[in-house]
């Protein structure tokens, strides 16, 4: 009279153990790659990165002041394209009811949260290491070939801009998807991470000197900037307020995706679905 | 086999169920009735996890949902609200959610075939008709072959076939052993689909019995009768103390009286009879434990 009833074999599919990590990975990956959301937001990155990196380095006159910086001005639009996908991992879940599915499968809820950590987090540090490589070599390219002033590789301090736009991205995106799993509403979410990585910056800029000093090191958007400009390893920036630097900003920004992350995970677990 | 214990689901000020306890057992339908608001969704969407008890507590096969171990495998649910993504193609929603339990690759060509979306299995799901819709549902549901499954509303926005269908898969799925339970708010089609109810007001439960039962205990149970003379037969069922209700199609509903008694009487007095159904009512039982559910807690409070 039980479930005994219905032949086990006829149930295929792997037996014992029970339904891990890995199996939620493979279910996110699968998701993530068939909605047309990731190929667009994804190809409107790619044209961020590249388009406005060869925009910035094919024109323009006289000497350029910090090349590598220069070539990966697309940063800027990418870290909103990719803030954009980061959002959807989870707030579509939501809008569309499929979080219902996906919690059926793994009732777990802070493994559903890892398997997308995981999934848009390497997805987004391949593509935005890629795209950043791909854009500084074009755009020292570009710059060389009209016989201006270029960057090397092996140039201080640009190995580590270039390497580290890829991973400030990667890190925005994750801090993107953690809104998202607080937030729950696709406007609501993607409107926040706008706030926070574009209008935050406005906002302290116009505080009065002193605060703006004390303030403005902390904001994503600043440790973004520092991240692509070579000369500022001395933790300073265009003459102004006091800057982390690049290492310890992303350190920084890494600590708030996780706060955020976890404030995430833990409404996840609490809240009806 | 479902078991609920004293589940409660409060929304702010609203309970939405209160201390419900019932069991649904392996081997036949069971029917979950209450009419809409009676809190049939959020006791389904307890059972699946997705909303959070605030007391009492629900087991399936005596796990709680959140500790089985490969849940598609052991539950198949079907929710009333959407749970695909519309821009996923009915292929990929189930092959994302096969991959989650480890289930093989080919079941999700099996189901789709089976519930009839071979044609439209590469199209995406917002682009399907709400029937079509529920067919995917189903097909996620039965995904992983699981013994017990629970279907909210199933036959909503189906046509007579695809209702049909339905009642046919739901028989054929708890005629294997397993445990079938279907919520509606639809007493004509519970009556048809389930062998037993579990039938809920307000949150609370009204009735646990099999459907033949809780139809029988209806004492609003009527025969229809058509007969040459109606007027004759009338009033002689009136002076045996049975009440007769004309109908506008020109039928009688008699209440009161058994066929067997309705047929001896007309025999006797020669009156041709040209119809005698017993219309056994699953909505006047419904309708009847419900307004007395209601009565009772006006009277209390």
């Amino acid at each position: 009279m039980t479930a005994a009833a219905v032949p086990a074999a006829r149930r295929g599919g792997a037996t014992g153990g029970r339904a891990g990590l890995a199996d939620a990975v493979g279910s996110e990956w699968i998701k993530f790659w068939s909605v047309r959301s990731t190929g667009w937001t994804l190809a409107v990155t790619l044209v961020a990165m590249l388009g406005i990196g060869a925009l910035a380095t094919a024109t323009g006159r006289d000497f350029v002041e910090d090349p590598t910086r220069r070539s990966l001005i697309g940063f800027f639009l990418a870290q909103l394209t990719l803030g954009v996908l980061g959002v959807l991992c989870m707030s579509a879940e939501y809008g569309t009811g499929s979080i219902r599915s996906t919690l059926a499968a793994m009732p777990r809820r802070p493994v559903v949260l890892a398997a997308k950590i995981l999934v848009l987090g390497a997805v987004v540090l391949v593509v935005s290491e890629v795209l950043s490589f791909a854009a500084f070599f074009m755009g020292q390219a570009l710059l060389s070939g009209t016989g201006r002033n270029n960057a090397a590789l092996g140039d201080a301090g640009v190995a580590r801009a270039v390497v580290g736009t890829g991973i400030y991205l990667a890190v925005l995106a994750l801090l993107a998807l953690g809104l998202a799993t607080v937030l729950r509403h696709t406007a609501g979410a993607i409107a926040a991470y706008a706030g926070v990585v574009l209008v935050l910056p406005i906002i302290v800029s116009a505080l009065p000197a002193s605060l703006d000093d004390a303030i403005t090191r902390y904001l994503p958007a600043n440790i973004g900037i520092t991240v692509v400009t070579t000369t500022t390893t001395e933790g300073h920036l265009l003459g102004g307020a006091p800057m982390f630097n690049p290492w310890a900003g992303l350190a920084l920004l890494g600590a708030y995706t996780v706060a955020v992350l976890l404030l995430g995970c833990w409404a996840l677990v609490r809240r009806d679905a | 086999m479902i078991e609920a214990r004293g589940l409660t689901k409060r929304f702010g000020d609203v309970v939405a169920v209160d201390g419900l306890s019932f069991d649904v057992r392996p081997g036949r339908v069971t029917g979950f009735l209450g009419p809409n608001g009676s809190g049939k969704s959020t006791t389904m969407r307890m059972i699946m996890g997705l909303d959070l008890a605030d007391a009492g507590t629900v087991t399936v096969g005596g796990r709680r949902y959140h500790d089985l171990a490969w849940p598609l495998r052991e539950v198949g649910g079907l929710l009333e609200a959407k749970a695909i993504h519309p821009g996923r193609t009915a292929r990929a929603h189930l092959r994302g959610l096969a991959r989650a339990n480890a289930i093989p690759r080919r079941r999700v060509d099996e189901v789709i075939e089976l519930v009839g979306l071979t044609a439209v299995a590469g199209k995406r799901a917002g682009k399907f008709s709400l029937g079509m819709s529920q067919r995917l549902g189903i097909a996620a549901a039965l995904l992983g072959d699981p013994p017990v499954l629970l279907f909210d509303e199933p036959v909503n926005g189906l046509d007579p076939e695809g209702i049909r269908w339905v009642r046919t898969l739901c028989k054929h799925l708890a005629g294997e052993g397993r445990t079938v339970f279907i919520s509606s708010h639809l007493m004509a089609e519970m009556s048809l689909t389930a062998d037993h109810l579990v039938v809920i007001g307000k949150g609370r439960l009204i009735a646990e019995m099999p459907v033949q039962e809780f139809v029988a205990r209806s004492s609003r149970q009527s025969v229809t009768v058509r007969a040459r003379t109606p007027e004759e037969l009338a009033g002689a069922l009136r002076g045996a103390g049975a009440e007769v209700l004309a109908q506008p199609d020109g039928s009688m509903a008699v209440t009161g009286a058994s066929a067997v008694d309705i047929g001896e009487l007309a025999a006797t007095m020669g009156i041709a009879l040209h119809e005698l159904t017993p219309v056994a009512s699953l909505e006047d039982a419904f309708m009847e434990l419900t307004d007395t559910a209601v009565e009772f807690r006006g009277a209390a409070s």
